[in-house]
């Protein structure tokens, strides 16, 4: 049996390739967004001096982490109605992908805060500001800046991590891909395609979280270019 | 089979099913360790033909979705293997694979944690490039890379749940099947979950107390 | 009337006594240097004065407010006091002028432009107008620190508090920093240092105090103290410091 490979036959569908690109990004970047909320709330509770907050804050990174993600969503869509929460497929995966990745989240900033020296909340203190203003305006900058680099690799997780969506029926590009194949039959392509469209999908999130931790955290380059002349 | 509530034989049925997830995690944890320590040594060996193959097949694995991977596999494997193939070896191939491009980077890691004085001193003894490794550098990276390596198996067991996506029948398959008779999703998968938390969550501690105890043995000698 | 008045205070690190029953008085306008050898408690008391570190004993009073552990009082109180560190603890990811106005503007509460001003006024007076802009990477030790007086005197502190603020300097830029330091004192701010450097100690003190095990073991005028210790400790301190 010789197997002739049409391509052509996926790029056909490229309208339902760009739109399944689009959903993917999405709800990477807003579930990105959320989840880093999330991971600061986390990392605050867990560094709380109220002991319930610490105990919840740990537990929920503990269970989060330790279950698969596929069966956390099964939970939130199928799940959830039984006790009368009824979230639609969107709703749920979004939900799904902020408490997931916000778990991480949580571990990543919290270790980027006990990075923050001691020194400079007492620098915070001393000019009179309160244990919160301390935390906006001292620690949460420095912190994030810290662990930039891990909540990047964490957005790209992120984002492969959506192509489990597609298993709530979400019309993400993994089930743009399954469309396309029940629809031309030419199921390896399509996957061929999709697959190489997720790696690009990861080289330009790289680059591009690169390029902007470079914009957000200018104040660094500047200093080091200060030593240079 | 009707509407029924969910039972202790429910309950049974998914332990059961447990087994396939664990002879499939270990299958892809110990096939990802050999196929993952022959892809690190390509990564740093001194051809580079070869450390470019190392570099491209981790970046291909690990820049896409795992469950994009099944699919591929499966629809490969279906289409150019004359036999049917049971969804076992295509779900312990993927996984093995996947689990492999973890491994290379969790070992290169280490590898590269070490100092570049100790291969030159092992060189300089006259070892070669083999026997520096064996006798010198990986003894060491060992050392670095055990709780990562431990907190791979966590990723590989919750990576198993994918395979229920292609039919494989693991807890997760058997979750939906369970719950698609009894008509009682919460319940179903909250057990499920609690099954994967007691087989991951002790994992996780191992890995961490490991790496807690990497950390402090070690200060002191950087600090001299 | 006194800026800052401690009674019997007390403090401790698990089994260590680091303060045991320190009591002082400092009147406005005065300069007061606290000597001692490392691990006699300078610093823990300077501390304990801006209440960094809380005390297990004795009390504390600032414009006769006492000091408590209430969040909220301690910070009223750390209006009136500033605090220059060792370390500078400059804020890296803000400007010189931002690390100066960031306590004008959230703490008081102060406008921005109203604050500027400020900023640009007292960092004229640490001679780093220029600065404005740059970030604290930028600078050398000595303006890092020159810096970290100025922010400190932006909140127009009833006291400040120096805690060897020239110690992790290289010797050739000590002498920027305590020049501001003098100046301060001549412009009658109410100062508690403490330091390692004798001769400074001498040439600017109102008083100094000599720490020894955690006590106040001397007090006296710069001349009493240097020239006639009355204790053995502190003419051993002095002849090996001086």
């Amino acid at each position: 049996m010789t197997y002739v490979f049409q391509f052509g036959e996926v790029f056909r569908y490229w309208h339902w390739l760009q739109e399944g690109v689009a959903v993917t990004l999405t709800f990477a970047i807003v579930a990105m967004i959320l989840s880093v909320v999330v991971g600061t709330f986390g990392a605050l509770a867990r560094r709380s001096r109220h002991r319930a907050l610490q105990v919840a804050s740990r537990i929920y990174v503990e269970i989060i982490r330790n279950t698969p993600f596929l069966v956390q969503l099964f939970i939130l869509f199928f799940g959830l109605p039984a006790v009368g929460i009824r979230l639609g497929a969107n709703l749920a995966a979004l939900t799904g992908l902020v408490l997931y990745n916000g778990a991480f989240a949580t571990e990543i900033i919290r270790s980027g805060i006990q990075a923050v020296h001691r020194s400079q909340i007492e620098a915070g203190l001393s000019i009179g500001m309160s244990r919160a203003q301390v935390f906006i305006y001292v620690v949460i900058r420095p912190a994030l800046e810290k662990v930039y680099p891990a909540l990047s690799s964490q957005f790209v997780l992120l984002m492969l991590a959506t192509s489990v969506i597609s298993a709530i029926g979400v019309d993400e590009l993994t089930s743009f891909a399954g469309h396309i194949q029940t629809t031309n039959f030419r199921s390896i392509e399509v996957y061929v395609v999709c697959i190489c469209i997720y790696l690009i999908l990861t080289l330009i999130l790289r680059s591009g979280t690169r390029a902007l931790g470079a914009w957000l955290f200018a104040y660094r380059r500047r200093s080091k270019l200060a030593h240079l002349r | 089979m009707g509407i029924r509530y969910f039972t202790f034989n429910d309950v049974l049925y998914l332990l059961d099913a447990t087994k396939w997830t664990l002879l499939l995690s270990v299958i892809a944890f110990a096939g990802g360790g050999i196929v993952g320590a022959l892809i690190t040594l390509a990564r740093i060996s001194r051809i580079r033909a070869l450390r470019w193959f190392a570099m491209s097949y981790v970046e291909v694995l690990q820049g896409t979705p795992l469950l994009m991977q099944l699919f591929l596999w499966f629809f490969l494997l279906t289409l150019f293997v004359p036999v049917k193939l049971p969804a076992t070896l295509v779900a312990a191939m993927a996984l093995t694979l996947n689990a492999s491009s973890f491994v290379t980077e969790i070992w290169r890691g280490s590898i590269e944690a070490i100092p570049r004085t100790q291969w030159e001193a092992a060189a300089s003894i006259g070892m070669s490039r083999f026997e520096q490794i064996k006798h010198i550098i990986a003894p060491q990276a060992v050392r670095i890379a055990l709780a990562p390596t431990v907190g791979l198996l966590v990723i590989v067991i919750k990576g198993t749940s994918l395979t229920a996506l292609i039919g494989f029948v693991e807890l997760t398959r058997a979750g939906q099947l369970v719950s698609g008779v009894t008509f009682e999703p919460l319940r179903t998968f909250s057990f499920v979950a609690a099954i994967y938390l007691c087989l991951c969550w002790p994992l996780s501690a191992v890995s961490q107390r490991i790496e807690r105890r990497l950390h402090v043995g070690r200060t002191p000698e950087r600090g001299a | 009337m006194s800026v800052v008045r401690l009674n019997a205070v007390r403090k401790r690190f698990g089994p260590l006594e680091v303060l045991k029953d320190v009591s002082m008085e400092v009147e406005r306008g005065n300069v007061v240097v606290i000597i001692g050898r490392s691990g006699s408690g300078k610093s823990t008391l300077l501390r304990c004065i801006n209440g960094l570190e809380p005390i297990d004993g004795g009390e504390i009073f600032v414009n006769d407010r006492k000091l408590t552990r209430d969040e909220r009082s301690l910070r009223v109180l750390r209006r009136e006091v500033g605090f220059v560190f060792q370390a500078y603890n400059l804020f890296p990811h803000l400007t010189v002028e931002r690390n100066i106005t960031i306590g004008l503007t959230v703490v008081h509460k102060m406008p921005l432009p109203q604050a500027r001003e400020i900023a640009a006024q007292v960092l004229g007076k640490v001679g780093l107008l220029d600065k404005l802009d740059a970030y604290p990477d930028e600078l050398s030790g000595g303006q890092q620190q020159r810096v970290a007086i100025a922010r400190c005197l932006a909140l127009s502190p009833k006291v400040m508090l120096f805690d060897e603020v020239t110690s992790a300097l290289d010797p050739e830029l000590k002498g920027e920093v305590l020049k501001v330091i003098a100046e301060l004192a001549q412009d009658g701010m109410t100062m508690i240092l403490v330091t390692h450097e004798m001769q400074f100690a001498r040439s600017v003190a109102d008083r100094i105090v000599f720490m020894n095990d955690g006590r106040i073991w001397e007090v006296g005028t710069p001349e009493q103290v240097f020239s006639a210790p009355k204790t053995p400790e502190m003419r051993l301190f002095v002849s090996g410091a001086l």
